[in-house]
């Protein structure tokens, strides 16, 4: 048993399936502790949704077994697996909404046949989750008629409506914009952390799922074959990462138009450290601040367009100057200018701040909660600090340096743009 | 030798198609005992679970659905097939000057059998195909499961309402389709073909027993609960077919749940009608 984590919330035990004679999940385990996100990455069609209908009880499997604090979830008496069903929560990869029922209705849907809630009540918290969703205009409409993207933030709410103990969500950002996946990513983060629930996310094509994933479940070929750490993940050595890796990287050029962080560490590599002569370089770091704050009162949409504007004003800045740059955690960005000095650095970013100052970060799309709430801008500080690097240099080293000297550099609005 | 081993090899090809013809009869036996006792299950535990609390509103639309909304086309149907069996029944009857009678043929055979046989049918052609349409494309879209994820047991929430909307709706249907079905036996015996009015009424009064009313309406209920149970169980069931999943599964589950419906409801007509005389 482990010794941090007693006993987890959710394990599943050597779990195999086969559909018609084809097996889709082969001897699988896996363990969700208390608080944990744990994201499931894979292929199409490898068994991830399989799985995750074997955790809530909709397929049976053919060996192996789900164990809920350690009952069994296929021995649990009809009383116990209704308190195993009343703690769970399940998005469908195909939002599986009543065509039927209006968005609010939908989303009301757990509420009204299990609590015995006032009706009011309900509706004010459906209300309230559709417009934290963006979706406060389309209560009254019916799946039908929303987009793809709309629905499956309804379905998100529908979720996330009974405030669950475990969520399963089965590719909760397919069919968004790059901008809305990470910020659907980003309310996963924010409500977990707020309602400290348990995850097990499926997701196949975003790079952010690693900032908000404590375990990265690797599935191929029906097998898990990497149980670990994002960082961990970095480091694994098999076809699949480097395949799966590449298409995270296309993704996330396209999100930001900058490098991953594997990308940044191999130009860095191929650039500087494998260079025979002893070269220096410029290193930036710019940070965002206050942005949880922007966050909570412009919305998650808002601070996903922040990031990238901010992203692609680096790469405007930077790039054409022989430079380039990577997201550094969820509020940092680290720029890399090869055979520069502290000084030319410097005038880059000063030309940086006056083009911020001049132009700004304007126009967000902002949740309608925040003109409720009478925000319709926030202002944001940006600090940037540089360091300079030998060739030969440890990167992280650099880094830190950079970090120490961080000072403000501009501090700005940033305003929503009119509906 | 040689005309041995023939004959043994034609004996046993013989004895092979055989065996593959009853063994083919005796497995669709299984199968329609097993999915007779799985629906006859499923029935029993949508019944039991319509007087939960939150099933009225759900009822009152789904008496609106089967109910109401098919008022008008049987009502329809009901006002011609009356005219044509005034007519026909004329025709024979005038024969052998047993015109007078025309009354009791006419409320005799919409009682008993035309009324709950025809409105049987038509509510299985109209909200029948429509409950197992609409019920498989909620499972292929897996709507079914979200209801399971959430809690909400599906028969209650999806059968049940239409179980208890199908007893109530049929009986009153087919006293519907009863009463305008006289009514165009009455227009075109009457007023078309010139019987008194008196003696069509007179007749059709004195025939009609309270058993024959009875009968219809047993039947009525009976075709209710097969024809719901029937409609239900394919669309519920519709993602299981073996001969196509997905859409076609449905446009399969939905075209079995007519035909079967149509069937069961002749089948148990016969039965009833032998209970009854």
């Amino acid at each position: 048993m482990d010794q941090i984590h007693p006993q987890p919330l959710i394990e599943v035990k050597e779990l195999s399936k086969s559909f018609n004679d084809r097996v889709v999940l082969n001897r699988v385990n896996l363990k969700l502790f208390k608080g944990q996100i744990v994201a499931i990455i894979g292929k199409s069609g490898v068994g991830k949704s399989v799985l995750l209908k074997h955790i809530i009880g909709l397929l049976e499997p053919d060996a192996g077994e789900v164990l809920f604090q350690g009952m069994p979830v296929a021995r649990m008496k009809a009383r116990e697996k209704e308190h195993y069903l009343g703690k769970i929560s399940y998005m469908f990869q195909n939002n599986a909404l009543f065509n039927s029922l209006t968005v609010h209705d939908n989303v009301a849907m757990p509420l009204r046949y299990q609590r015995r809630a006032e009706r009011k009540a309900i509706d004010a918290k459906v209300m309230q989750r559709l417009e934290q969703m963006e979706l406060g205009d389309a209560a009254g409409k019916y799946p039908g008629e929303l987009s793809g993207g709309m629905q499956k933030r309804v379905a998100l709410a529908r979720a996330l409506i009974t405030e669950p103990d475990i969520v399963l969500f089965d590719e909760p950002t397919t069919g968004q914009d790059p901008i809305r996946k990470n910020a659907i990513l980003g309310m996963i983060a924010a409500y977990q952390h707020k309602f400290n629930f348990s995850a097990i996310l499926i997701s196949h094509d975003l790079p952010d799922i690693f900032f908000i994933s404590d375990i990265i479940l690797a599935l191929y070929d029906g097998k898990i074959i990497f149980d670990g750490t994002p960082e961990a993940f970095e480091h694994f050595e098999h076809p699949f990462r480097t395949e799966f890796i590449q298409s995270l990287e296309l993704l996330q050029q396209e999100l930001t138009g900058l490098y991953s962080r594997r990308q940044f560490k191999v130009r860095y590599q191929m650039d500087l450290f494998r260079n025979p002569r002893e070269s220096g370089y410029a290193l930036l770091i710019f940070n965002l601040e206050e942005l949880p704050r922007v966050a909570e009162q412009l919305g998650p949409t808002a601070l996903q367009e922040l990031i990238a504007v901010m992203s692609a004003y680096i790469s405007k800045h930077f790039n054409e100057v022989g430079g380039f740059s990577t997201r550094y955690g969820s509020t940092q960005f680290v720029t890399i200018l090869p055979l520069a000095n502290a000084d030319e650095a410097g005038r880059l970013v000063a030309l940086l701040a006056k083009d911020l100052t001049r132009n700004g970060l304007s126009r967000l799309a902002c949740a309608e909660s925040a003109a409720r709430g009478g925000h319709r801008s926030a202002s944001i500080t940006i600090t940037a600090g540089i360091a300079e690097g030998k060739s030969q240099t440890p990167l992280n080293l650099v880094i830190e340096a950079a970090r120490l000297k961080q000072q403000p550099l501009v501090r700005f609005n940033v305003k929503c743009r009119e509906n | 030798m040689e005309e041995s081993v023939t004959q043994l090899s034609e004996s046993s090809g013989r004895r092979g198609l055989f065996s593959e013809f009853f063994g083919a009869i005796g497995r669709a036996g299984w199968r329609g005992i097993d999915h007779f006792g799985a629906a006859g299950i499923f029935f029993i535990q949508s019944l039991a679970m319509i007087f939960r609390r939150q099933q009225l509103k759900s009822i009152v639309q789904q008496i609106s659905f089967i109910g109401a909304q098919t008022m008008g086309i049987i009502a329809l149907v009901a006002l011609f097939t009356g005219m044509v069996i005034g007519l026909q029944l004329y025709y024979t009857l005038i024969k052998f000057g047993a015109v007078s009678a025309i009354g009791s043929a006419i409320g005799l055979s919409l009682v008993r059998e035309l009324g709950p046989v025809l409105t049987a049918i038509m509510i299985t052609a109209r909200a029948g195909s429509a409950m197992t349409a609409e019920i498989g494309i909620q499972r292929i879209s897996e709507q079914i499961d979200a209801l399971i994820t959430m809690r909400i047991n599906p028969l209650a929430y999806l059968i049940s309402p239409r179980v208890a909307a199908a007893v109530i709706s049929f009986p009153l249907l087919t006293a519907l389709f009863d009463l305008i079905g006289i009514a165009g036996g009455y227009l075109s015996s009457t007023i078309v073909t010139g019987v008194n009015t008196g003696a069509y009424f007179y007749r059709l009064k004195a025939s009609l027993a309270w058993i024959d009313v009875m009968g219809g309406f047993t039947k009525a209920l009976v075709f209710a609960v097969l024809v719901v149970t029937i409609c239900c169980y394919n669309g519920f069931y519709a993602h299981m077919r073996k001969e196509g999943r997905g859409a076609r599964g449905v446009s399969l589950a939905t075209t079995a749940a007519v035909v079967q419906s149509c069937v069961c409801i002749l089948i148990s007509d016969y039965l009833i009608t032998s209970f009854f005389l």
